[in-house]
């Protein structure tokens, strides 16, 4: 079985006369912890917003967990959100939050929310305005997990922490990925941040997707040559991604595996993911699909009906 | 790659029952119970001091004012409260409007401004139950607050009512009586929650309803009320003073000589009754007898007509006010729950 827990379809979001996301098409699989990397402005919010059901397209579709309408009943069963900033009920403590989560939907899993807190050492008669950040994003990421979702998503979930605080978070959305099976999203315009935790990597720019595939395949599909700056131009074995020129050498990161031969005078080494979200990046033009270009089918062939 | 089960199917939102809106009533009231005990509070302290203020009212009322026209019921009654009475109206006619306001407005604008709508309305009994569930259980709660507080206010206005001092279709005491105080309290707080959503901030929202109201208030109360039921004319004079008098108008003749107001009646009294003004002094076989304006006109041919609305219309009045706010309040609260619905963040 091999389903999508998000899957857009020519999706745009329109705010008033600007496009916040325009002809957008993207699926996520299951059963990964995907990071969705772009600058600002790219549409990372908006998309996650839509697939989350907070908002409705302008144009196009979304679908979610298989097939489900984004926001219908059975999606926001599947789905727990973590919005930018973790927003908890400042006013309300540790414990009335997990309470009040418990009261708004069908599963709740208390006793695996009081003991991660009581782990995290988060006081549960503690206000959630008188936490720290990091605390607070724990809170908001055990009240999610504890809802037992299929899919969680997280946008810039740590943006706004300290380095440590950062790595708690992510080590926690590391252990409910790999002991529950929950489908993650994340989104951040740092790659850094989602390197050692992220599988599948899609790369969004002004909306539109650039790089989709399983973080090791993505990898191994792509080599960075070095070699003479003279010699930058003739290279048109492979798709160039982008061309880094110094004096003397050229850097070029190109669509090609470690078999692919290599020009002589040139030397091919492998890149780094943050090197590669980089470089893509620099170059908005640039697309390289390969997933192999899942997310261009006209027919999602991926959706169970 | 690894395909973890997927529990939602297409066909699972159906069989998936919607969570009862029951479930909404522990976050109602662990997130609204400071501001139900404010206004509980507010209202409390207004019971105190109306509760010790009015008994001595009742009481000087029940002492002197029997016959009202008395002198005494003048000097210790309508004289010593008179003042009083009219300033605790005035503020009481805002009370509708603070509690409204103050419950109502930051019940979306706040949500909205901190983002935590972001988490509300992803929870798995969806945003619809959330919004339903939240506005309903309030506006009663709020609605049923003022009502029970309306009991208190007829009290505390009977002995001035009684002693003919105020008639109960006062601006200052029309909307304290009857269902009028709640209805009022519902529908300021609808204005505030349709603000809190459309502005979403809540301090805002909640001046936003401020004038919202006091203009909704002032054009009722000025103009709007007076014409819930067509008014009835008489040409007796004499017209009971609990009826509430709208408008006056002279004819002669069977065809309409002049209104009532200043400009109108003073230019046909001093063409007609001499520059006396109020009254005029008319020398008849050497005897001097005071007529007053309307007699006066009534003798050069002059009807005088009046159109009121008379006592026994105050509970049909007062259903006509409360039926429509409760409409309005219904509309407004529908139309919040419509935004929320297809509200694009």
């Amino acid at each position: 079985m091999n389903v999508n827990v998000i899957e857009a379809s020519r999706l745009g979001k329109r705010y008033g006369r600007t496009w916040a996301l325009r002809e957008c098409t993207v699926a996520v699989p299951a059963g990964h912890v995907t990071a969705l990397v772009g600058p600002n402005g790219a549409g990372k919010t908006t998309l996650l917003n839509l697939a989350a059901g907070l908002a409705s397209p302008s144009a196009g579709a979304v679908s979610v967990l298989g097939g489900l309408a984004a926001g219908s009943r059975a999606a926001l069963d599947g789905i727990a959100f973590v919005a930018q900033d973790t927003p908890v009920y400042k006013n309300l403590s540790a414990a009335d939050m997990l309470h009040l989560t418990a009261t708004l939907n069908r599963r709740f899993d208390k006793p695996y929310a009081r003991a991660r807190l009581a782990e995290l050492g988060i006081p549960l008669d503690r206000r959630a305005g008188k936490l720290s950040g990091g605390q607070r994003a724990q809170l908001a990421l055990t009240v999610a997990l504890a809802r037992r979702p299929t899919l969680l998503i997280l946008d810039e979930p740590v943006s706004m922490l300290d380095p440590i605080a950062r790595h708690d978070f992510m080590a926690t959305v590391m252990i409910a990925a790999a002991a529950d099976g929950v489908s993650v999203v994340l989104s951040s315009h740092v790659l850094s941040d989602l390197e050692r935790v992220a599988d599948y990597l899609i790369l969004l720019s002004r909306g539109q997707v650039q790089v989709a595939g399983q973080v090791d395949d993505v990898l191994a599909s792509h080599r960075m040559l070095t070699g003479p700056a003279a010699e930058a131009g003739t290279y048109t074995q492979r798709p160039v991604v982008s061309a880094r020129r110094g004096a003397a050498q050229a850097h070029l990161l190109v669509r090609a595996t470690a078999g692919d031969p290599v020009p002589p005078g040139w030397e091919a080494h492998p890149v780094g993911l943050e090197e590669l979200a980089l470089a893509y990046l620099r170059e908005p033009g640039a697309a390289a699909l390969p997933g192999p270009a899942r997310s261009r089918q006209a027919e999602p062939s991926e959706v169970i009906r | 790659m690894t395909a973890p089960t997927m529990p939602a199917r297409p066909g699972e939102d159906a069989r998936l029952r919607p969570l009862p809106l029951r479930r909404m009533a522990w976050a109602d009231w662990r997130q609204h119970r400071a501001a139900l005990g404010a206004v509980a509070a507010f209202l409390g302290a207004f019971t105190v001091y109306l509760w010790l203020t009015g008994l001595q009212m009742h009481h000087a009322e029940a002492t002197y004012c029997h016959p009202a026209s008395s002198i005494a019921c003048s000097i210790n009654f309508t004289g010593k409260y008179g003042e009083t009475v009219i300033v605790v109206s005035i503020a009481l006619q805002a009370v509708p409007a603070l509690i409204g306001a103050f419950t109502g407005a930051p019940l979306l604008g706040r949500e909205l401004e901190t983002g935590t709508y972001q988490y509300a309305w992803t929870q798995g009994i969806g945003r619809l139950r959330w919004t339903v569930g939240k506005l309903v259980p309030l506006a009663v709660a709020v609605t049923a607050a003022a009502g029970a507080f309306t009991v208190l206010l007829s009290w505390y206005n009977q002995p001035f009512v009684a002693a003919g001092y105020v008639t109960l279709f006062s601006p200052r005491v029309f909307g304290l009586l009857g269902v009028a105080f709640a209805a009022w309290t519902l529908a300021a707080f609808a204005i505030g929650v349709l603000a809190g959503m459309v502005i979403r901030r809540a301090v805002p929202a909640i001046a936003a309803t401020l004038a919202v109201y006091a203009g909704l208030a002032f054009t009722t109360g000025l103009w709007l009320r007076e014409h819930y039921i067509t008014p009835l004319v008489t040409s007796n004079p004499n017209l009971p003073g609990s009826a509430w008098v709208i408008s006056g108008w002279y004819t002669k003749g069977g065809a309409f000589a002049f209104g009532d107001s200043y400009s109108g009646l003073a230019s046909a009294v001093t063409r007609l009754c001499g520059a006396g003004g109020g009254s005029v002094v008319h020398v008849h076989g050497g005897v001097e007898h005071v007529l007053d304006v309307s007699q006066c006109l009534a003798q050069h041919g002059y009807t005088q007509w009046t159109s009121y609305q008379p006592a026994s219309r105050f509970w049909p009045f007062q259903w006509i006010e409360g039926g429509w706010l409760l409409a309005l309040s219904i509309l407004l609260l529908a139309a919040t729950i419509w935004l929320v619905r297809r509200r694009a963040t």
